[in-house]
């Protein structure tokens, strides 16, 4: 707690995570070597599926993140709303696209896959479809980000937004479910057939760490953008106005993040 | 209460006034009469799929009015002097969803069968139609009026409202399908969906006003 009182302060933050930048890109550069290496050449051909079954390798961490940084994005709402945390709103704001990047890549691998193994590439499945929803929830948020110029402002209506949605997502998942056994009968195969045997397993959990840390390096590097862009925009202001020397007429936000 | 009983009116008043619940019901006429032309007129399916239509027509003729609920009042300063009388901000929320339910949302319910008549619908799925929208559309019209509190202010507010609130609504629209497919058809059931459908609606007359008077607030800072 205390370090993250610390971290309350950007320039701290700059400092500590320009250090731990490069270990954390060269870990998730060579635990992705490692994993691909594992999924392509080490892990066997499923008996049925063949070679495709590979793409499992990208498309369940993917999976995996999509939903991951939707709850990172929703611990940072509360930190806007309830400590009033500076650096929470820049971690949100950075998540987003790199969540919806990853659902993006989850339903295209997830597509991809579908087309020799179910022979479509859609079905409206209900983990498909609440995938789905997540990606149209993400794109919204990003929307509504850019369409308030002011940050300040943007963090808690984005914060309230992006609250709303976790709480909304059971429920869609859930009644997704219920819609899709309603009107489509286990017509589609499902993946836990046999629980997964360990020769998978464990390039699976590599792939997946690999994952996890090019996520952190991305969130990482675009927190530190979006407080850049903040200094420039407040610096913009200043710039601007006519009393330029006196940084309060700029309002509290031209202040806070530089 | 009696600030609470006014804010529903004039969000009645003020809808009825700039007519904008009617465009609203002669969108959802345009949108029923555009179907037929797309599927084609085969009675048989716009049967199936009338139940759908009329519930898909409701859900965006809901959202047509939504950028008006608070912006009317952003514009003219009138939201900041609603919010220093001193009335619970949560209120003021309920009070405009509600009073959009009333002026956008029943029209839309009483013209449903009529226009379901045009798609085929049985006696008892027009039955089904009306009471799943009575139960629904409550719902449709609290999660608008937080996307409306959320895009307050903003320039292009009325396309974002409905990126916004689309994406929340999708249990509604299952559940009031499935209740009404329920009722039409033997094997399927009517009773669970039409329940669950009430409690998102029960769910949203709870978190709603306290969503959307969060994001007033915000906004307004």
């Amino acid at each position: 707690m205390a370090l993250l009182t610390r971290l309350a302060n950007p320039s701290v933050f700059l400092g500590y995570s320009g250090r731990i930048l490069p270990f954390a890109a060269a870990a998730a550069a060579v635990c992705m070597a490692v994993g691909l290496y594992l999924a392509f050449f080490v892990a066997p051909a499923d008996y049925q599926q063949g070679d495709s079954v590979r793409i499992m390798f990208v498309h369940v961490p993917s999976a995996w993140l999509a939903m991951f940084c939707y709850s990172l994005m929703a611990i940072s709402a509360l930190g806007t709303l309830v400590w009033r945390h500076p650096l929470a709103d820049v971690s949100a704001r950075a998540a987003a696209p790199i969540g919806a990047a990853f659902t993006f890549l989850a339903l295209v691998t997830g597509s991809v896959w579908g087309k020799p193994m179910w022979g479509t590439w859609w079905v409206w499945d209900a983990r498909l479809t609440s995938v789905l929803v997540l990606f149209l929830m993400y794109l919204g948020l990003i929307a509504l980000w850019r369409a308030i110029d002011e940050p300040a402002r943007a963090a808690r209506i984005a914060a309230i937004l992006i609250l709303i949605g976790f709480v909304n997502i059971p429920i869609i998942k859930f009644s997704v479910e219920w819609w899709n056994t309603l009107h489509q009968p286990a017509s589609v195969l499902r993946l836990d057939g046999p629980t997964i045997h360990s020769s998978i397993l464990w390039p699976l959990l590599v792939m997946a760490v690999a994952f996890t840390l090019t996520f952190l390096t991305l969130h990482l590097a675009a927190m530190r953008a979006e407080i850049y862009r903040r200094r420039v925009r407040a610096a913009q202001l200043r710039a601007a106005s006519p009393e330029y020397n006196r940084a309060s007429a700029n309002g509290p936000e031209a202040e806070a993040y530089s | 209460m009696t600030g609470f009983a006014a804010i529903i009116a004039q969000t009645i008043r003020l809808s009825l006034a700039g007519g904008g619940a009617l465009v609203g019901l002669v969108f959802f006429l345009a949108l029923v009469a555009i179907i037929p032309f797309g599927v084609g007129p085969d009675l048989n399916l716009l049967a199936r799929i009338g139940p759908a239509i009329l519930w898909i027509g409701v859900l965006l003729a809901s959202l047509l009015g939504l950028d008006r609920l608070f912006g009317a009042d952003n514009e003219d300063g009138s939201l900041d002097l609603l919010i220093l009388s001193g009335e619970p901000l949560i209120l003021i929320v309920l009070g405009r969803a509600l009073g959009h339910w009333v002026a956008t949302g029943l029209p839309l319910i009483i013209a449903a069968p009529v226009l379901g008549l045009m798609l085929n619908l049985q006696p008892i799925a027009l039955l089904a139609v009306m009471a799943t929208l009575l139960a629904g559309t409550p719902a449709v019209s609290l999660i608008g009026a937080v996307g409306a509190a959320l895009t307050v202010g903003l320039a292009r507010g009325g396309m974002l409202i409905a990126v916004l609130v689309l994406p929340l609504v999708i249990p509604v629209l299952i559940f009031g399908v499935s209740a009404t497919q329920g009722a039409v058809s033997d094997p399927e059931p009517f009773r669970a969906p039409f329940l669950l459908l009430c409690a998102l609606t029960c769910a949203a007359l709870v978190a709603g006003p306290v969503a959307g008077a969060a994001a007033l607030k915000a906004a307004l800072d």
